[in-house]
């Protein structure tokens, strides 16, 4: 699945995470994370968010995640949500 | 001693902070609401954070409400769908007439039979905030059997009478004698309307003492400072515990001796007198105001 159009989803709240997807024009997944706690939940954060595009199947997109220290289960629905809004 | 919704707490659902606090907060209930909330763009990103909250978080010690959108608007249907497929204890439906009930009936136990859900094992409380749905609030709780309660909202219905909203209440007075007897008379909670002034906690326990007086069994809140003083109100004080064992042992004595009457401190203990003392006597029970 490809997505279409730029969309976003979630805040820069505390224990939330913005997402803004776009499509690629390669094939690639490509993620830009900024975080902030990076340092020690990057590896993680980024984790969450490729699992969540690849169960959903999405390939040939950009993703921007600014992240105020959600849990796991705010960035996949964010992502979702983002996604969703994209297709 | 069925489950205690002595307080109900709304929290926004498109906020993570908030989700994730929620069940620790205290209140017997609370409802992650995904309708006033929530604005009209964010529908879709509440649905799915509320969704995601649910399989995620630890919600075992409260009554984990989801308050849908209206079945009558594109959102309700789609809230219905997706949050019901992760099993909340219970649904809020909002301006609940016997149409909307009946079709969420309908879709839950089509959706309990898909999942290897027990059937009728969700949950529906009615919220009343319509002039046709408070008139009709006896049908429109005959009209599930998963109906454990009804919620009243009081902004909503007295916008919809054309009415102001005051502090003292008086405008609800009909309303929440309304949903109080036919809750009591079918036997499900009846919740009141929350106080929205979130400092004025002396307005408070009068409001929450007015409809606890009127039949009202418990009353949602819209900030977690309100719960202490919610619960304090619907619970039986120690002279309340008291009076209602002795009742009872006094009940159990005439009983013993074969009497058909007896009395407590000159007045007479019926069937009334009983039932209450055993109502309090449970509650204080469940709450561990007493030994089991």
């Amino acid at each position: 699945m490809r997505i279409t159009k730029v969309a976003k989803a979630g805040t820069l709240e505390s224990n939330d995470i913005l997402i803004m997807v776009m499509s690629s024009k390669s094939d690639r997944v490509e993620l830009e994370l900024e975080s902030i706690v990076l340092q020690q939940f990057g590896d993680v954060i980024e984790r969450v968010i490729l699992h969540k595009v690849q169960e959903m199947g999405v390939e040939g997109i950009t993703i921007k995640a600014q992240d105020k220290g959600a849990l796991d289960y705010t960035i996949g629905a964010r992502v979702e949500t983002a996604i969703k809004r994209a297709i | 001693m069925e489950k205690l919704r002595r307080s109900m707490l709304f929290m926004p659902g498109n906020n993570p902070s908030m989700l994730q606090d929620a069940a620790i907060l205290g209140a017997d209930s609370i409802i992650l609401d995904l309708e006033d909330a929530v604005s009209l763009t964010e529908k879709d990103s509440a649905r799915i954070l509320v969704r995601e909250a649910l399989k995620t978080i630890d919600f075992s010690q409260v009554e984990l409400v989801v308050r849908v959108n209206p079945m009558d608007t594109e959102f309700g249907p789609l809230d219905v769908d997706m949050i019901a497929r992760v099993k909340p204890d219970t649904l809020l439906i909002p301006k609940a007439n016997e149409e909307q009930i009946k079709i969420v009936d309908t879709m839950l136990d089509k959706i309990e039979a898909e999942e290897g859900y027990l059937a009728g094992s969700i949950k529906i409380i009615a919220l009343i905030e319509t002039a046709l749905g408070l008139e009709n609030v006896y049908n429109v709780i005959q009209a599930s059997n998963r109906i454990v309660g009804v919620l009243l909202g009081g902004e909503d219905l007295t916008s919809d009478l054309g009415i102001e909203r005051t502090k003292e209440g008086e405008e609800i007075f009909y309303a929440r004698n309304k949903v109080a007897t036919a809750c009591r008379a079918l036997k499900v909670d009846s919740i009141d309307t929350p106080f929205t002034d979130t400092n004025d906690f002396e307005g408070l326990a009068k409001d929450t003492a007015k409809a606890k007086s009127l039949g009202l069994t418990g009353k949602s809140a819209i900030n977690p400072r309100q719960i202490e003083i919610i619960h304090s109100v619907f619970s039986p004080t120690e002279a309340e515990l008291k009076h209602a064992l002795k009742v009872l042992e006094v009940m159990q004595q005439a009983e013993k001796e074969g009497k058909g009457v007896c009395s407590l401190e000159g007045k007479m203990i019926d069937a009334p007198v009983i039932n209450r003392a055993r109502n309090t006597v449970a509650l204080g029970r469940s709450l561990g105001l007493l030994e089991r």
